[in-house]
């Protein structure tokens, strides 16, 4: 068995999600593709030979050597300020990966597919979206996606106009946009409820965020086998 | 030589603490689960061990309450990178619970409500290497960090310390479990950055 190898990432091109997010795109030779939800360890060596590594899932189907990353500031964190703050284009990461086999979408299922995400939890569900749209599969897709405030979102406009199949709902925590219905709240089962429960399930997100929204999704009558969870950290329960 | 990310120069606040290599410290105490959390009623509760002469051990809630218990204090290192240092658990030592237990297996199948396994050599869950935990920092264990009750074998990656744990088959042949067979290492020692098949 070979072991995953660190392969040098070059920053190629950067985009704007949000005031404390950014998509971060690396050109890395020798990247042998990955799945819609995989993630990538990501390594930053200092000059004193001193390193860290993180996880962080692509945000983008396999796209020949591309690795696209959405990264949200985790305030006195470590590593994300560096890649939302500091990183450059032309400057260079190691990444080790795609990791993780479970966590993952694959385009010849055909099963309907509910996404849920809280925060930046949105990002392996974005690249199950994009995997969708670009193997024109039409397994419905349902989209409830939790931020705190409106200008919280990532994808923005690329969500506004969703592809013919998905379907994309906000629940917004702390403040709503004008003359929105729900009021600001964390998730809850209405939320949730409404579609067949025969469907595949996909919750990726803060750990109290994807603790609340599985056990609703188990107490309205979804299947455990077929909720598949992404924990980002930082607190349990 | 690993390559230098320029205006990187990292946080060594905790510099004097020796972590596996990869990990960072965190004080929080991180989840990591594929799926929801089972939640386990202690009256159906019980742990088996079964062996591979095809006989089965068999501990009720207040069987394993009976047993004497240890408090270890544990660091545990999880392969998502963090690690979180002298933890304090209360559980039932495995040598307690092989005590009775006639095996010439080598490898162990841990299970779990839930339907979680992973594998590990038989070895590493004796000789006071490894616990049935159920209390963590004096309170009863909570359903997110595996209760009522988890395996803990701190000196392996945390997903070896079964969340959930139902029971432990013995087998003379070494079966990979959940993460195992989704390409995480069979062994999975943090002190040799065994993360991933073939580190
Ligand atoms: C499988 C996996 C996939 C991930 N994918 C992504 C992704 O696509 N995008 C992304 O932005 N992050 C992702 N994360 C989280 C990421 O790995 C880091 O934990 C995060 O960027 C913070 O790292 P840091 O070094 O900046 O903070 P640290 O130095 O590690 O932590 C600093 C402080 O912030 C707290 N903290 C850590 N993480 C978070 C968090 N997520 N939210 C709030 N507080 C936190 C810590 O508890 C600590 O107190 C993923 C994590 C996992 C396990």
């Amino acid at each position: 068995m070979r072991r995953l190898p660190w392969r040098v990432a070059e920053l190629v091109e950067v985009r704007h999600e949000t005031t404390t997010a950014r998509t971060l795109v690396f050109e890395v030779p020798g990247w042998p593709g990955h799945l819609a939800g995989q993630h990538v360890d990501v390594r930053l060596t200092a000059p004193d030979g001193y390193s860290t590594q993180r996880s962080y899932s692509v945000a983008a189907p396999e796209q020949g050597e591309r690795v696209e990353l959405t990264v949200e500031l985790v305030r006195d964190g470590e590593v994300s300020p560096y890649l939302t703050e500091i990183l450059e284009i032309g400057d260079q990461v190691e990444i080790r990966g795609p990791v993780g086999g479970w966590f993952v979408w694959r385009p010849e299922r055909v099963a309907p597919v509910l996404l849920v995400a809280g925060g930046s939890g949105m990002v392996p569900l974005m690249a199950m979206i994009r995997a969708r749209r670009e193997a024109g599969s039409s397994a419905p897709f349902r989209l409830i996606y939790s931020v705190r405030e409106p200008d919280q979102r990532f994808y923005l406009d690329e969500l506004a106009s969703p592809d013919p199949g998905l379907d994309v709902a906000y629940i917004f925590t702390r403040k709503t946009p004008d003359g929105w219905a729900r009021p600001p709240g964390r998730i809850m089962p209405p939320d949730l409820a409404g579609a067949s429960t025969d469907i595949d399930s996909f919750v990726c997100g803060p750990t109290g965020f994807v603790e609340a929204a599985a056990d609703q999704l188990i107490a309205l009558g979804h299947a455990a086998e077929r909720i598949r969870t992404e924990r980002f950290g930082p607190t349990g329960g | 030589m690993a390559i230098v990310s320029r205006g990187f120069f990292g946080r060594r606040g905790e510099g004097d603490v020796k972590l596996p290599p990869g990990q960072y410290l965190t004080h929080d105490f991180p989840v990591l689960s594929a799926g929801p959390t089972p939640r386990i009623g202690l009256d159906r509760w019980e742990f088996t061990i079964d062996t591979e002469l095809g006989e089965t051990h068999r501990w009720s809630w207040a069987d394993l309450m009976a047993l004497p218990s240890e408090t270890p204090t544990l660091d545990l290192h999880c392969v998502t990178k963090w690690s979180k240092l002298g933890t304090g658990w209360q559980g039932v030592s495995l040598d307690v619970l092989m005590e009775d237990v006639e095996t010439a297996a080598e490898y162990a199948l841990a299970y779990s409500y839930g339907g979680y396994t992973t594998n590990l050599p038989l070895e590493d869950l004796l000789d006071g290497k490894a616990w049935v935990a159920y209390k963590y920092d004096g309170d009863d264990l909570t359903p997110p960090h595996g209760g009522p009750a988890r395996l803990l074998v701190p000196h392996l990656y945390l997903w070896k310390s079964a969340k959930w744990v139902r029971g432990i088959r013995l087998m003379n042949e070494d079966w990979p479990g959940f993460w195992e067979t989704a390409g995480y290492h069979n062994y999975g020692d943090p002190w040799l950055e065994q993360r991933y098949q073939g580190d």
